[in-house]
């Protein structure tokens, strides 16, 4: 299991690695941490002809709150976010769901932008970005856009960024005062991909669920608030939304099993995040 | 020790694939070089081309965690990593755990590795090289952890014969957590 053979550029700028990536097209490929590319790579699932390294540029390593929102850079990793110490007053959602991502070891080097580029339907930053109503920072070598996070990711590993873009960072909003947060999943053993994630979120007005694992994407639907309580009939809500995500069988579980999860801990969460409003 | 460029040196040009370029790494605090085409895979390179054999390989894709080192410090895996990635870093194997004074304790054991021997947290040992690497960035972070929180960095490494239940004991003992020893006297008097 060795990949196969590439070069490899280290740009000094986020300039060179953009203008690298325009002249490479579908042969080049830019890598953050490797915990998704490396494998893909040793195991020849890609090879491209160039390989275009981002984790060494300062420019990218940008991790500020902001104007309503926690920006995070290209360069940051999964460890280093989740080691910011006001993490839990900012994105309360992101300090509950870092832990599950990987593992220690992974996160050591896994970058957040990285996670949300990479889009695996059942990953737990994409799930954040979308139940958050986030934002996705894309760069080429001439112009900048924003994605609202529930426009970026398509399906299994399918975003909306171009091959010529890189996500430049990810942007999450600070939760509002009053606002409630929960997250869950399961997988079969922590560390592992989730089977099925939940995130909850919950503000004055409506409560939110958040699920990752099921559909082909992070998926997000919303309920009123009926006198500050979550609809009576939520049982009902929820069985709707499961048979919407749908869900396939495969090796981990069926869809069915999925759907179950849904209905199960998508209570359990909502519940929470009502609970724990601040 | 400082690494021996600074981590943001950029490159300069495209290292290209069928040649073999210069990498220089501070391993276990001695300046090493050797070379590399950008496929190889920093195990791989310490292994082969540096001669450290301390670092094992199981899977290859990042989860069984036999290569864990730590770069500038950090435990990662070292099959996720390119040599040409770790030029100018700072690589930290088992190799280097042991004392390394000039006194009479000079090549012991650390004491986390007493600890692994004194409570049979390793048979056939292909793991324990990576679990001693992640354990020697985690305690630093995390002097005392807690069973549960020690079960999920653990989650990190897979052991395919002794179980876990030594590796947390060892880590309680070490850390001044636990019962000194539940083995059987004769191995522990030997310390
Ligand atoms: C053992 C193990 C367990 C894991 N478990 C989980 C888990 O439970 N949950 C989870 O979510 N993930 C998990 N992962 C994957 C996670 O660790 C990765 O960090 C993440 O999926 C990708 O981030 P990265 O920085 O490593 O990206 P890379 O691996 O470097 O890149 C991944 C893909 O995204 C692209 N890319 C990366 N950064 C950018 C960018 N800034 N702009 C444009 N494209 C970019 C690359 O070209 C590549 O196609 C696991 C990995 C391992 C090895
Ligand atoms: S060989 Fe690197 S994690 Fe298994
Ligand atoms: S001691 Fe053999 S795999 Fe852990």
């Amino acid at each position: 299991m060795k990949p196969a053979s590439f070069d490899y550029l280290r740009p000094a700028t986020v300039a060179d690695a953009l203008a690298a990536l325009a002249a490479g097209g579908d042969d080049a490929r830019v890598i953050a941490g490797g915990q998704s590319l490396m494998p893909m790579l040793n195991m020849r699932l890609v090879q491209p002809r160039l390989l275009i390294d981002l984790s060494r540029l300062e420019e990218l390593r940008t991790l500020k709150a902001d104007s309503g929102w926690l920006s995070v850079g290209a360069a940051v990793t999964q460890a280093e976010l989740l080691s910011r110490p006001t993490l839990r007053d900012e994105v309360p959602l992101l300090a509950a769901a870092l832990p599950w991502v990987g593992h220690f070891q992974t996160r050591n080097r896994g970058t957040v932008c990285g996670s949300v580029a990479h889009a695996d339907p059942s990953a737990e930053m994409p799930l954040c970005l979308v139940a958050t109503g986030g934002a996705v920072v894309l760069r080429n070598a001439k112009r900048r856009r924003t994605v609202a996070a529930a426009d970026f990711f398509v399906g299994p590993l399918t975003t909306v960024k171009a091959a010529d873009e890189i996500v430049e960072s990810v942007r999450f909003p600070l939760a509002a005062a009053g606002s409630g947060h929960a997250f869950r999943e399961v997988s079969m053993r922590h560390g592992d991909f989730a089977i099925t994630a939940c995130a909850a979120t919950v503000d004055g007005t409506q409560a939110s669920l958040a699920v990752g694992g099921v559909a082909d994407r992070p998926t997000l639907r919303s309920w009123p608030l009926v006198g500050g309580a979550l609809l009576s009939d939520l049982d009902a809500a929820l069985n709707a939304f499961a048979w919407d995500l749908g869900g396939d069988d495969d090796q981990h579980a069926t869809a069915r099993y999925r759907r179950d999860l849904v209905r199960r801990i998508g209570r359990t969460v909502l519940e929470e995040a009502l609970s724990c409003r601040r | 020790m400082p690494p021996l460029k600074s981590a943001a040196t950029p490159v300069a040009s495209v290292l290209a694939a069928d040649a073999r370029h210069t990498v220089t790494v501070v391993l276990n605090g001695t300046p090493r070089t050797g070379q590399a085409h950008p496929r190889l895979l920093l195990s791989d390179f310490l292994r082969h081309e540096l001669g450290a054999h301390g670092t094992r390989v199981g899977c290859e894709h990042g989860v069984c965690g036999a290569c864990t080192v730590r770069i500038d410090g950090v435990a990662q895996r070292a099959c996720l990593t390119l040599a040409v990635q770790a030029d100018g870093r700072r690589i930290d194997t088992v190799e280097g755990l042991s004392q390394s004074n000039q006194g009479p304790t000079e090549g012991r054991m650390t004491a986390l590795q007493e600890a692994f021997r004194r409570h049979h947290a390793l048979q056939c040992g292909f793991c324990t090289a990576g679990i001693l690497m992640s354990l020697s960035d985690y305690l630093g972070r995390n002097p005392k952890p807690t069973e549960e929180e020690l079960r999920d960095m653990l989650s990190g490494h897979l052991c395919r014969c002794t179980g876990y239940a030594g590796i947390v004991r060892a880590v309680m003992d070490v850390t001044g957590q636990a019962a000194a020893c539940d083995t059987r006297s004769g191995e522990a008097a030997h310390v």
